[in-house]
């Protein structure tokens, strides 16, 4: 049955569920002590997707990578994988392999012998872990170093190896637990790309952990974003940053400036806005969000949405600028309180910035004014 | 040679490997440092091995010690026996062959048992909450607070024929009579096999500790059963420790003096109690001094065999 799973994913089926998860809870310790690590997740992989939990710190991705894994069982909830509950299976019986954070290699086998210890494990014939090894080793381009011990190779080595040994039995799913934080920055550049290859080359649904929101981003087909042992937004990557449903996910994914609005009119599913100092504009409403003449909304303008222009509706003062190099970030002190960040490219006709002290006037691109969920 | 094998020699040499010359040339003169442990190692070490060494070749003293004439008698006596009436009659020492031979296997068999004994103790200790362990480590330390003869004694205690194991089975009508277990080898491979567990499961309990958990996740994840993890993930990963724990059981057990004495009576000797007897009643310290040399020899060769298979056995599977 494993085998079929990267067949099936190629030809068609894309939008199956290959992981359902229901209202899944953890609850570590008991009594007083007792730690809801994941509350009421309720999620959907489907085949073949590159999936990203993103999150901060202890929000509960690597409890849920395990619980998917088999290493914990759930408190409560429904847990199944291409349809099957797995309750109770352990992570020996579920078609699930994962990367660990730390690569977790053997360190008394060769590079080939870890490759192929899960099919040796599987009681696949010999000549079959031999000739799947080697496909691995070519697949991760690590051919020359078959017969090192994983204490002879380097971090980012050790790294495809891990990904090779998870990927040798063809597991239905791939969970991988932040497999690139351990990297510097251009190895781990390097990396995504290799992710992002192997994924498409073995069409294997991949379950990617990461709390580095650009990774998310760059990489996912969706994305599920997670605080405090909740699934806050699950959507695409574009959905996600310019439709964030609430606040956290606003402030965690990239970043935006809130700003305190009053609602002036309402008319169909867009509302009119007046923004701190009086300035007037339009946004969509979100879905289910109705709210009446008069009351309080907190509106997100991401930094690049927003331009300098005579004749925009938002005024300010420039606090100070900071110079990145494709961009320059103007720190602004807006009219009626509230602060500003607003990005600007910097192109050969434009470079450097206003002056501290300089007053400007700002546009906002059409649609990119947020009514925030709270 | 046979230092070179030994993982602690390994181990020095790595670390030598990994200091710059230039920083060892630096600090050149800072080898006095290790004076008086050179010091420690010749005069307390060497110094009384090479006496044992002499005395082997002299004769014996008539109330004991030695009269200083070379002779070779001593060596001869080690594995030959010469008839009382007719000195020419020779045949090999029966008695003496008799001993290598049990305490050979007796410190085997006691290294086996500490080893199958020991892992699970070990790992039962390294799997419990990180607060919890000192105190079970501490439980396992406590015999060795206690004289050695005193816990001989209490092994005395509970497998003698009026002991707690007998009257136990007498008392259940398991048995109608005591079985025997005092003054035979059994007695002794209990007792040793109790005195010595220590020894085997602090460094399997040293190797456990430091083994990664993460390690045997891994191969749960890649589809192996508990029993293949154990098998192919455990074991070879705590095996320094099983090798240094033998070691540690081995070499006390194949010398050990006190146990056989009080277990064993005065018909199961080992090597020990016949060292010891050549010193004392036998008055032939000569003897003694062979035999003290023959079990270092045996200790030697037990261990660079001991070592090299292990060893050969991992480049093997390097190779393969
Ligand atoms: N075995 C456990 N016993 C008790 N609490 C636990 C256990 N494992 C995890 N937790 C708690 O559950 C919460 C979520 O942990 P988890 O490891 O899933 O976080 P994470 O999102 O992976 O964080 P990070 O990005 O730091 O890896 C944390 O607050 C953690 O302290
Ligand atoms: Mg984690």
């Amino acid at each position: 049955m494993r085998d079929t799973s990267a067949a099936e994913t190629r030809h068609g089926t894309q939008a199956a569920p290959e992981v359902e998860i229901e209202r899944l809870c953890k609850v570590f310790g008991l009594g007083v002590a007792a730690f809801r690590a994941l509350d009421e997740v309720t999620l959907t992989i489907r085949r073949g997707e590159f999936f990203t939990l993103l999150g901060p710190s202890g929000c509960g991705k690597t409890t849920l990578l395990r619980l998917i894994a088999g290493f914990e069982q759930p408190s409560a909830g429904a847990l199944r994988i291409n349809g099957r509950a797995v309750a109770g299976l352990g992570p020996n019986q579920r078609p699930v392999n994962t990367v660990f954070q730390n690569y977790a290699l053997f360190p008394h086998m060769t590079v080939a012998d870890n490759i192929g210890f899960g099919l040796k494990m599987l009681g696949r014939p010999r000549a079959e872990v031999r000739a799947t090894t080697a496909e691995m080793l070519r697949l991760v381009r690590m051919e020359a170093m078959a017969d090192r011990r994983p204490a002879e190779i380097s971090g980012g080595q050790q790294q495809r190896v891990a990904l090779a040994r998870a990927l040798a039995p063809r597991p239905r799913v791939l969970l991988l637990d932040e497999p690139l934080s351990a990297l510097d920055l251009k190895l781990r550049k390097e990396m995504q790309t290799e992710l992002k290859r192997l994924q498409a080359e073995t069409g294997i649904t991949f379950v990617f952990v990461t709390h580095d929101q650009q990774e998310a981003l760059t990489m996912s087909d969706r994305v599920a974003v997670m605080s405090a042992g909740r699934v806050l937004q699950t959507g695409a990557p574009e959905e996600i940053y310019n439709r964030p449903a609430d606040r956290f996910v606003a402030d965690f994914i990239g970043d935006t400036n809130f700003l305190d609005a009053e609602v002036a009119a309402v008319a169909g599913d867009a509302a009119e806005l007046r923004l701190p100092g009086g300035a007037v504009v339009w946004a969509g409403l979100p879905e289910g969000l109705r709210p009446a003449r008069g009351d309080r909304v907190t509106v997100v303008i991401r930094p690049e949405h927003a331009r300098l222009a005579e004749d925009g509706p938002l005024a300010g003062t420039v606090e100070r600028s900071v110079f990145f190099g494709t961009d320059t970030h103007l720190h602004l002190r807006l009219d009626g309180g509230g602060a500003f960040i607003l990005r600007r490219q910097n192109t050969a006709a434009v470079n450097g910035a206003p002056a501290p002290g300089s007053r400007v006037r700002l546009g906002v691109a059409e649609g990119a004014v947020q009514i925030l969920r709270d | 040679m046979a230092l070179r094998d030994l993982p602690a020699a390994d181990l020095a040499a790595s670390l030598e490997e990994e200091a710059p010359a230039a920083t060892r040339e630096r600090h050149g003169w800072k080898w006095l440092l290790c004076a008086p442990a050179l010091a420690v190692l010749v005069f307390a070490a060497s110094g009384p091995l090479l006496i044992v060494l002499v005395y082997s070749f002299l004769t014996p003293g008539s109330f004991g010690g030695v009269r200083w004439e070379f002779s070779t008698e001593a060596w001869f006596r080690v594995f030959f026996a010469r008839d009382i009436f007719d000195p020419e009659d020779v045949r090999p020492n029966a008695a003496h062959l008799a001993i290598f031979w049990r305490s050979v296997t007796l410190a085997l068999q006691t290294t086996l048992i500490c080893a199958v004994l020991g892992f699970p103790t070990a790992w039962f200790i390294a799997t419990r909450p990180a607060h919890s362990r000192g105190l079970w480590l501490f439980l396992i330390t406590i015999p060795f607070w206690t004289n050695l003869l005193i816990r001989t004694f209490a092994i005395q205690e509970v497998i003698r024929n009026q002991g707690l194991i007998n009257t136990v089975l007498l008392r259940l009508g398991v048995i109608d009579a005591p079985i025997q277990m005092m003054y035979t080898d059994f007695a002794i491979l209990i007792g040793m096999a109790y005195v010595f567990l220590p020894l085997m499961v602090l460094p399997l309990y040293a190797a456990m500790d430091k083994l990664d958990i993460r390690l045997l996740e891994a191969g749960y994840d890649l589809y192996a059963s508990r029993w293949r993890v154990l098998r192919h993930i455990v074991l070879p990963l705590v095996k320094p420790g099983f090798i240094a724990g033998s070691i540690l059981v081995f070499i006390p057990s194949i010398g050990a003096y006190v146990t056989p004495r009080v277990l064993g009576g005065g018909r199961n000797m080992m090597l020990g109690n016949l060292i010891e007897l050549q010193f004392g009643q036998g008055r032939n310290w000569p003897l003694g001094a062979a035999l003290a040399m023959t079990m270092l020899v045996l200790v030697v060769a037990a261990l660079v065999f001991y070592i090299r298979t292990v060893g050969r056995e991992e480049a093997g599977r390097r190779d393969g």
